[in-house]
């Protein structure tokens, strides 16, 4: 399959003097974590099909600065967004899309202060544009009437008020969409966020991926649908602790998208 | 005429007010410890959302069964109040119901405010069982208890008996009775006062009328003291709240300065530093003075109610977070600076305290994930967590002092240009994998 996708650089667009449509942002976890490789690629497969032309910053991109900006260095924050603020606006980017809520908001929020004004948009939303243009279609046949709750990221839901842009297009598999207790404005968190997802956290009874794949358990999911690479992680880890592994799975909204189209 | 209850009334009046505006001022003094922060941005935004959020209550009601409730009291409040005005001017002037005079508009008036008090009462009394009786779990946390836990109390039976003065007052006003005008509620008490002679009546009258104004005097002087200053501070707190995404934290202005000059390769790096007086300014915060004054007003606006700490994730698990125990250390250690300043004339002198581990731990500031579910749910837009980011950047920037595995994360993110040990130069890996 790989050698299908396509994965221009925008060092390459440079080189033929053409500029694309968007700027995928891959983020860290989006290239380096297993899991969260292959959300990587599921997207990519989705804007190839839409025949988006799309490039990467590849070995030019660097973290966004936001782990060190919630851990409260802000000097290295600064240092990275400034980094990244300098290649970018090199490239003249204007659009950017990503799959990690995290990057989303702080390149949509904190980068401007900074220098870099883009815009930016979550994969979900970006997904949904390209449905709703219909330069991508979905046959819903393969989550037919399946159980899909969606955890909302905070950094996408409460954090920038994105709620409808996921649920819409999980709506769109022909899916039966079942809220959790907690959901939206008042979605419980992962546990990841505040760079607690690079450390063990402080003493309690419970961990906080634990708590919210109970709420999930609740609304007898078949799936939980995550829109964020560290919830993804956080809630399969919690489905493993719940012993509900072969009952549930844990996918990115743009996996499922994929597998409908059978890419 | 008998002049001394005018006299009596106007020095209680005087008093009152007088004590409660020096209170004020020294509350102002206080916010004002606070740096400065720019909130003269977008302010139609500002006053919608005063008036959605403190006179609308629209966050309140997103809890259904105490929305409703703290509405009754709040309406209750605002609306009973008109009738102090009257209150005011007769004990002044030494006359008896002033405004009764209007006809029949005044029993409408009466009325509404005896009906509001029965439901102020009798709402009053399910927050005093919900607090005391059911005992619901915000109300009982490790931060709620000695005095938050009697400030609640003392504020609710305040309530009680100002309301139930209230009726008792008009029961037992032979006259007010006699017009039977508005005395929807209270004609049901004054059967009960059937067999008491009208002198009697008269009596239990002027006490019921002066302990109703004398309390109502001494609760406006409580506010200071008490959480109960949310009804003043929820409108100014509501207009400065935030109007950025919930999302976006502040780019420190002073990091960027230095960042920019560490990034620009014209400046020379062995150029010799201007003579400068400026204080370097402190990353972060570690005590009050270090926050801005709107976190300040935050500390004072704050009523205790829980819903952030109710919300919060690491609290539901256990944690020792409390974003609602983060606004009380912060006014606590605040009124204590206050004190501080208030006994050597003017000036703070340094008392080997400060905000950080005297009043909030490290572990409670690790524990958060950042996740905003406190400032969501805080009904008068109060933001704990951006006392946790400035104390975690003083943490970080001026005692490097992270958890060992932080401090891993921001080695890799320097050094790879990620949060994990990987060659930037992998990045497309996974591309061809």
């Amino acid at each position: 399959m790989s050698e299908l996708l396509k994965v221009p650089t925008m060092a390459e667009f440079m080189a033929q003097g053409k500029q694309p449509e968007v700027l995928f942002w891959v983020g860290c976890a989006g290239s380096f974590d297993d899991r969260a490789k292959k959300i990587t690629k599921a997207f990519v497969k989705l804007l190839n099909r839409a025949n988006v032309e799309f490039a990467v910053l590849g070995t030019e991109e660097s973290c966004t600065g936001d782990p060190a900006k919630r851990a409260g260095n802000e000097f290295l924050f600064q240092m990275q967004a400034v980094t990244n603020i300098e290649v970018m606006n090199a490239y003249e980017i204007k659009k950017i899309v990503t799959a990690c809520p995290h990057c989303f908001n702080t390149i949509k929020n904190e980068y401007p202060g900074l220098g870099g004004n883009y815009e930016v948009m979550h994969h979900t939303q970006f997904l949904k544009t390209l449905l709703d243009e219909g330069r991508l279609t979905i046959e819903g046949g393969q989550f037919k009437g399946k159980r899909i709750t969606f955890h909302d990221p905070c950094y996408l839901g409460r954090g920038n008020g994105i709620y409808e842009a996921p649920r819409d297009l999980i709506r769109k598999l022909d899916a039966e969409l079942v809220e959790m207790k907690s959901c939206k404005s008042r979605g419980l968190c992962c546990g990841a966020g505040g760079a607690q997802m690079f450390k063990d956290a402080e003493k309690g009874n419970k961990e906080v991926n634990v708590e919210r794949t109970e709420q999930a358990i609740e609304v007898k999911p078949q799936i939980i649908a995550a829109g964020c690479p560290f919830c993804n992680t956080m809630m399969t880890d919690g489905v493993k602790a719940t012993n509900k592994e072969g009952e549930i799975a844990v996918m990115d909204v743009a996996e499922l998208i994929a597998n409908a189209q059978d890419l | 005429m008998n002049y001394i209850p005018s006299i009596l009334f106007a020095i209680a009046l005087i008093a009152g007010i007088g004590y409660f505006v020096k209170n004020i001022n020294k509350l102002i003094r206080n916010i004002k410890l606070g740096h400065d922060v720019d909130v003269n941005d977008n302010k139609p935004q500002r006053w919608k959302n005063m008036a959605m959020i403190a006179l609308g209550q629209s966050k309140m009601v997103r809890r259904p069964i105490a929305g409703f409730l703290h509405v009754i009291v709040y309406v209750g409040f605002v609306v009973i109040n008109i009738e102090v005005l009257e209150i005011i001017l007769d004990g002044l002037f030494g006359t008896h119901r002033m405004f009764s005079s209007i006809g029949s508009l005044y029993g409408v008036l009466i009325g509404t405010f005896e009906i509001l008090a029965l439901l102020v009462f009798v709402s009053v009394i399910v927050f005093w069982l919900r607090r005391n009786t059911l005992k619901l779990k915000r109300f009982w946390a490790n931060e709620m208890t000695s005095w938050p836990k009697s400030d609640a109390n003392y504020i609710l039976y305040f309530e009680m008996v100002l309301m139930a003065l209230f009726l008792l007052m008009n029961a037992t006003d032979v006259q007010f009775q006699a017009m039977n005008n508005g005395n929807i509620i209270s004609e049901y008490i004054a059967s009960w006062f059937g067999n008491t002679s009208g002198e009697t009546l008269h009596i239990i009258e002027r006490i019921a009328w002066w302990l109703h104004i004398l309390g109502i005097l001494v609760f406006l002087n409580y506010l200071y003291f008490s959480k109960h200053l949310h009804i003043l501070l929820a409108f100014p707190n509501t207009y400065y709240g935030r109007l950025k995404p919930k999302g976006q934290f502040d780019n420190n202005e002073a990091v960027t300065k230095e960042v920019k000059m560490m990034m620009d390769p014209n400046v020379d790096p062995f150029a010799p530093q201007p003579e400068s007086t400026e204080v370097p300014p402190k990353f972060g915060a570690s005590d009050v003075q270090d926050l801005s004054w709107v976190q300040l007003l935050n500390a004072y606006t704050c009523t205790e109610c829980g819903r952030c700490t109710d919300e919060c994730p690491a609290n539901q698990t256990g944690k020792k977070l409390s974003p609602r125990k983060i606004m009380m250390d912060t006014r606590d250690r605040l009124e204590e600076v206050g004190k501080n300043i208030d006994s050597n004339s003017g000036e703070f002198k340094l008392d080997g305290k400060q905000l950080l581990d005297d009043y909030i731990t490290r572990e409670e500031l690790w524990a958060c994930t950042t996740c905003n579910a406190c400032v969501e749910a805080c009904p008068v837009s109060i933001d704990p967590l951006s006392i946790i980011m400035e104390m975690r950047r003083y943490l970080v920037m001026e005692q490097s002092a992270a958890p060992m595995e932080l401090n891993n994360m921001m080695t890799n993110v320097e050094n790879n240009g990620a949060p994990w040990p990987y060659n930037q130069m992998d990045r497309l890996n996974w591309k061809n994998e």
